[in-house]
């Protein structure tokens, strides 16, 4: 009797679309408190049933029956690798592909679909200017060479026997987010702007090691790194950059890198953007300058209204997303939701983030859940009472060195709308009466 | 020491050393193999803008307009205005409103031409291009941009010696552009 009351109570009980900001104290705790109570009548309802169940084996006629179909006959036996339940089947990477070459394209990370930090690897997104390389393993090496002391070839199975360090660590395209530019606001989900973000842990050997062995000339500043996929992939990496932490990576999410992910070897290459991570590893060139290589002259550089381009834009800015509520869920009624998103930033830890409800005007601090770590995904969350009134829902990174993340009008002010890249301004989801959310600029 | 004394001692180092691998690098197999000259030299895919990289070979634009028709056009254009592949050819100002990035208004390096039409196009069969072909193909593509004409020979010695309008048109922002040149 009081389970059926407290659960057709508005939980919480508030009347306007305030932020039950738990992360700052007092305001939370009521909030809380009310979580906690429904937690336990709940609790008690189910056991109160259970014990109804055991006193009367046979289901009464019409009656939903006390042990459903699945648990009156033996379930499914073992399965070699197992795979999310049919019933998950929307959740997809959205595959955006050239009309004329179906493996040049991007496929995109259903973020809101998803929880946690850690994007399971079915779902990482995907850029391949010309599709995925089947690698046999036993006929891929990586080559060294270049202003080294002695070229020095690195077959598979000797390359996993040396150190291997692991960390979690997002990786995105620089072309992420680009819809942010354009014009009127894209209205799709929200990981199908923003999903050229995913978030791994990735173990391999540090590259260091590797260049240390083949004895890297120390005054030569660039290292030159090519893919074996059939565009032949390179870019330039700053030397100082692949000698601090980047990884020559055998693993991804505790197996060996999948082959849309660069089997058998890929470049790790932290907080920087996406396609200085080059898959399919197989040429690594010490080099006195960069190559001017079309990946980093033609595209991924960043057309400003001065008419002169940003070139080199390796690090990825702070950004935040909320990926709950987002575009193409729907509120069930007033009251008390979690804000629930992600933030990362190329610069190391996210410090906070921030959440409004009123487009901006007000905002308040989410809770960061643990672990925080640089260069990784940060999840956020943040309860709200929602009154059933329209809203504007936004999110606000701030990492470890300051940097925070800019309003769209002020990025499109300094940058411009032809940049195509490396778009992270704030991101707005109306919340209309309905409980229906869309993109909006606010 | 004794002998007792020597294991011991043999002992705790060894004890010391798997304890604490935070204080001395783990010791790393070095098991590169070395790599012949002649494998790092096909393998070695990259050109640089002083030409560094580039191979034998010749083309001219008159030459290339036929393998361009043949290979590029489906995707690029009969003209290099675009189409399911990126707009190669035009010379708009790129402070327009929505200007195309081209070729000739964008790409800084002529090199970067030739050494990604080697590693990477046609996109239904690269690397089949011959070299020859592939400066008389880039020679049609700098024709269409009006950055040479239809009989200049381009090889090793004349492709890094062409100035593309939007050389310094970039600004260096985690690193710099190459000087010069």
């Amino acid at each position: 009797m009081l389970a059926r009351m407290n659960a057709t109570k508005p939980p919480g009980g508030r009347r306007d679309a305030v932020l039950l900001s738990d992360a700052s104290g007092s305001s939370g705790s009521a909030g809380r408190r009310d979580f906690l109570r429904r937690g336990l009548t709940l609790s008690g309802a189910g056991l109160g049933t259970a014990i109804a169940a055991g006193a009367a084996w046979a289901d009464r006629p019409g009656e939903e029956p006390s042990r459903s179909a699945w648990m009156t006959t033996p379930g499914q036996p073992f399965s070699n690798y197992g795979q999310p339940s049919p019933q998950e089947r929307g959740v997809v990477r959205w595959i955006s592909a050239n009309r004329a070459v179906a493996g040049n394209g991007v496929s995109w990370t259903p973020l809101h679909d998803l929880e946690g930090i850690i994007t399971p690897t079915g779902l990482h997104f995907e850029r391949h200017h010309n599709g995925v390389p089947q690698i046999p393993l036993e006929q891929h090496r990586l080559l060294i060479h270049g202003r080294v002391r002695r070229a020095l070839t690195f077959a598979m199975p000797d390359l996993a026997r040396y150190p291997v360090r692991s960390q979690i660590l997002f990786i995105e395209c620089g072309g992420n987010s680009n819809a942010g530019w354009h014009q009127l606001p894209q209205q799709t989900r929200a990981g199908f702007m923003h999903g050229l973000a995913s978030c791994s842990e990735w173990a391999g050997v540090p590259l260091s090691l590797l260049l240390d062995e083949a004895g890297a000339d120390p005054s030569a500043p660039w290292l030159i790194a090519e893919g074996a996929d059939a565009a032949a992939i390179q870019i330039s990496l700053p030397m100082a950059k692949a000698r601090q932490d980047c990884l020559v990576a055998l693993y991804q999410n505790g197996e060996r890198i999948r082959p849309e992910n660069g089997y058998p070897l890929r470049l790790i290459v932290p907080g920087w953007e996406g396609v200085l991570n080059i898959k399919w590893l197989r040429r690594l060139e010490v080099a006195p300058e960069p190559v001017m290589a079309r990946n980093e002259t033609a595209r991924y550089t960043e057309l400003q209204p001065s008419g002169k381009a940003r070139m080199f834009t390796f690090v990825m800015e702070a950004k935040s997303l909320i990926t709950s509520p987002s575009p193409g869920q729907r509120l069930d009624g007033k009251g008390v939701y979690e804000i629930r998103g992600l933030a990362w930033s190329g610069r190391g830890r996210i410090r906070s983030v921030d959440v409004s409800t009123d487009g901006g005007a007000h905002w308040a601090p989410a809770r960061l859940q643990e672990p925080v770590l640089p260069m990784a995904f940060t999840r956020f969350r943040a309860a709200w009472d929602w009154s059933g009134a329209p809203a504007v829902l936004k999110s606000r990174a701030t990492d470890e060195t300051g940097y925070v993340q800019p309003e769209r009008a002020a990025l499109i002010g300094e940058r411009g709308r032809h940049g195509y890249f490396h778009y992270n301004a704030i991101v707005a989801w109306r919340v209309d009466e309905d409980g229906e959310v869309s993109h909006v600029y606010a | 020491m004794s002998m007792l004394e020597r294991r011991c001692a043999m002992l705790l180092a060894s004890l010391a050393w798997a304890g604490a691998p935070a204080q001395a690098p783990a010791p790393v197999p070095r098991l590169g193999q070395p790599a012949a000259p002649e494998l790092v030299q096909r393998w070695n895919l990259s050109v640089y803008p002083d030409g560094r990289g580039l191979p034998s070979g010749q083309g001219t634009a008159a030459q290339g307009r036929a393998i361009y028709q043949a290979h590029c056009a489906k995707c690029h254009g009969a003209d290099g205005e675009g189409g399911s592949g990126g707009t190669l050819a035009g010379r708009a100002p790129l402070t327009d409103p929505d200007p195309d990035q081209t070729v000739g208004n964008y790409w800084p390096y002529a090199t970067t031409l030739f050494d990604f039409i080697r590693r990477a196009m046609p996109m239904d069969a690269p690397a089949t291009l011959s070299e020859d072909e592939i400066y008389a193909v880039s020679a049609y593509v700098l024709y269409l941009n009006r950055i040479v004409r239809l009989e200049d020979r381009l090889d090793a010695d004349s492709l890094p010696k062409i100035r593309m309008p939007n050389r310094d048109g970039f600004v260096g922002i985690d690193a710099q552009p190459p000087a010069g040149r």
